[in-house]
């Protein structure tokens, strides 16, 4: 494990072992997430790192037999102790998934929805709040006219922008992002890595990511994961150039081709 | 990857198998389409047949001198001197006011889909949302077994259950009412809404419920604001065909609505409908009478009617599907 010096992480796991009924998904993971920094967590299809990232919003509890031992810690603060507020965690902690899933509702009703259920907003503020959440992503201009339409027939590049629009409303302060660009084509999924790197100025970020030239693109650092297992992570630079493990060695290699 | 040793599947025995099996596939295809087709064909000949024979026999309310003396499209719905509106049709002097009969009709249809509709709508999203898988499967079966009961066995409990207890719980004069009428034809509505909305709600893609619970909403929440709105267009279908079903079906209101043509707002008096008035008189009246044909000019505009709330409730469920998918 590397050492941060003298930055507290946002996000961290400690000896995390996590089991689907009696698959063990993640083995023995610790793991830091930097604040105000991306973090790509890579590694092949079904080695956890989906597991892992909903490990740091809770999603997991909503699948049935799951079960899980070790720490984690949301600004030095365990988030699976008996008093955690689930509903607040996720509001801190948000998630934007692999596939947009926009609410069946207009543009506005779908930015809206966050400030409404945590009641960060009266109506007035509401309209305001909407304004500067697709401000963030840039969608303002292009959907301020279009505000009551159903974000359905969006493109799906303004989709999973609207997903996050969606999500800076609510003001978290980490975005846990699920592959976000694998739906979208190379176009739509530069602008999104742009917007990405805007955030970070703000935000605390960890993206999955199947596409190696992403992640050393756009990532500050790099989690390279194997079979449950976390086997290296450090900067993305570093871990891209001079990999400490043969596994994550080969890996990268053979990804780049 | 490519083999070049790979012979070119018609060449092989597997090959020719595959392909003769998939010709006799193509054939009953072809055979099986031909099949509904003429079975869409045939239902829709025969509802055109329907509507004919029963508009037939409607129309000498419109062309027969004869008919017309005593029962023209203004004495069906004008008020008559000195009688206002009256159905009377076995009297000394008919009367074939239809109002009262669509007054009952109405009256009854409105309080049977008010009171069945939001407790299907919640019991479908309640099961769909909140239940275990345990409840969920006693839930829905026993509500669908609702659907099974015959309606005179329906119509057999309100007349001597269900009146009796609503009776004594308002304090009403007349046992057989609008209401008692109303609530025992709920009982026929309340098991297709809730089996088509819980069709809609269980057909919400996961991934919205996903999207919400991730942005830190509770379930309720969830259900409310993203579940409830995303299968808009399937509970209304089922509002729709819920109050087709209440506005068509028969036995029970013969049974529990009291029978008395009165022309009035109150919930609380009690109401004859048109498909009990059907019922109750088209096999004793005498064929060719004014009374017959006004009975078949009532089951003319039944039929339209309920045509018309199939049609505008369509054309209202694909635009709510438009609106919800966007654009084009
Ligand atoms: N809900 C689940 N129930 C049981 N096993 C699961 C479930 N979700 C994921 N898994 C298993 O856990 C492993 C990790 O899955 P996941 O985190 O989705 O991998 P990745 O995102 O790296 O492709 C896989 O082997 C997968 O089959
Ligand atoms: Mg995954």
């Amino acid at each position: 494990m590397r050492d941060i010096k003298g930055v507290t992480p946002k996000l961290e796991t400690r000896a995390l072992d996590l089991f689907y009924g009696h698959f063990h998904a993640l083995k023995q993971v610790s793991v830091s997430i930097r604040p105000r920094a991306i973090t790509a967590i890579i590694g092949p299809s079904g080695c956890g790192k989906s597991t892992l990232l909903r490990v740091f919003n809770r999603m997991n509890d909503t699948i049935p037999g799951v079960r899980l031992s070790g720490e984690v810690l949301l600004d030095g603060q365990s988030i699976y102790s008996r008093n955690t507020d689930i509903q607040r965690l996720r509001k801190k902690v948000g998630m934007v998934f692999q596939r947009p899933n926009p609410f069946p509702l207009s543009v506005f009703e779908n930015v809206a929805y966050g400030p409404k259920i945590h009641r960060l907003a009266n109506s007035g503020d509401l309209h305001e709040q909407v304004e500067a959440s697709l401000k963030q992503t840039g969608l303002w201009d292009d959907l301020k006219g279009r505000l009551n339409a159903s974000a359905l027939s969006l493109s799906p590049e303004q989709q999973q922008r609207l997903c996050i629009s969606r999500l800076l409303a609510v003001e978290p302060e980490v975005l846990l992002m699920d592959e976000p660009c694998s739906a979208l084509d190379p176009i739509a999924t530069a602008q999104i890595e742009e917007l990405l790197m805007q955030l970070k100025t703000q935000y605390t970020i960890a993206i999955v990511t199947h596409n190696m030239q992403q992640a050393a693109r756009i990532s500050d650092e790099t989690a390279y994961m194997l079979l449950g297992e976390l086997v290296e992570v450090g900067q993305t630079n570093a871990v891209f150039t001079r990999p400490r493990d043969p596994r994550t060695e080969q890996y990268i290699s053979g990804r780049f081709g | 990857m490519r083999s070049g040793r790979l012979l070119s599947p018609e060449k092989t025995i597997e090959g020719k198998l595959l392909q003769k099996f998939r010709g006799s596939e193509r054939l009953t295809d072809r055979l099986a389409a031909v099949l509904i087709k003429g079975c869409a064909f045939v239902a829709i000949v025969a509802l055109v047949l329907i509507f004919v024979f029963i508009g037939k026999e409607a129309l000498p309310i419109f062309t027969s001198p004869e008919v017309r003396t005593e029962a023209d499209l203004g004495k069906l719905l004008l008020p008559q001197p000195e009688r206002g509106f009256v159905w009377q049709p076995v009297s000394e002097r008919p009367a074939y006011s239809i109002l009262p009969l669509l007054a009952g009709t109405l009256k009854a249809t409105i309080i049977a889909v008010v009171f069945a509709v939001p407790l299907a709508v919640a019991a479908a999203l309640f099961t769909s949302e909140f239940a275990t898988p345990w409840a969920r499967e006693v839930i829905k079966p026993a509500i669908e077994i609702l659907a099974g009961i015959p309606s005179v066995v329906v119509g057999f409990f309100c007349l001597m259950v269900l009146a009796g207890w609503l009776q004594s719980a308002f304090g009403w004069t007349y046992r057989l009412n609008a209401t008692t009428a109303g609530i025992g034809l709920s009982l026929a509505v309340i098991p297709i809404v809730y089996t088509v909305s819980e069709d809609a709600f269980s057909s919400v893609p996961q991934r919205f419920r996903d999207g919400s619970v991730a942005m830190g909403a509770s379930r309720w929440q969830t259900a409310w604001r993203v579940v409830l709105p995303g299968a808009s267009p399937g509970v209304l279908a089922a509002c729709v065909l819920g109050f087709g079903r209440a506005i068509g079906e028969t036995m029970i209101v013969l049974m529990a609505s009291g029978n008395a043509a009165v022309l009035s707002w109150s919930a609380s008096d009690s109401i004859r409908t048109f498909s009990a008035t059907i019922a109750a008189e088209l096999g004793e009246v005498v064929m060719g009478s004014p009374h017959y044909h006004v009975l078949f000019f009532i089951g003319a505009f039944l039929f339209v009617l309920t045509f018309f709330i199939n049609l505008t409730g369509q054309w209202w469920v694909g635009r709510l599907q438009k609106k919800l998918r966007g654009g084009s």
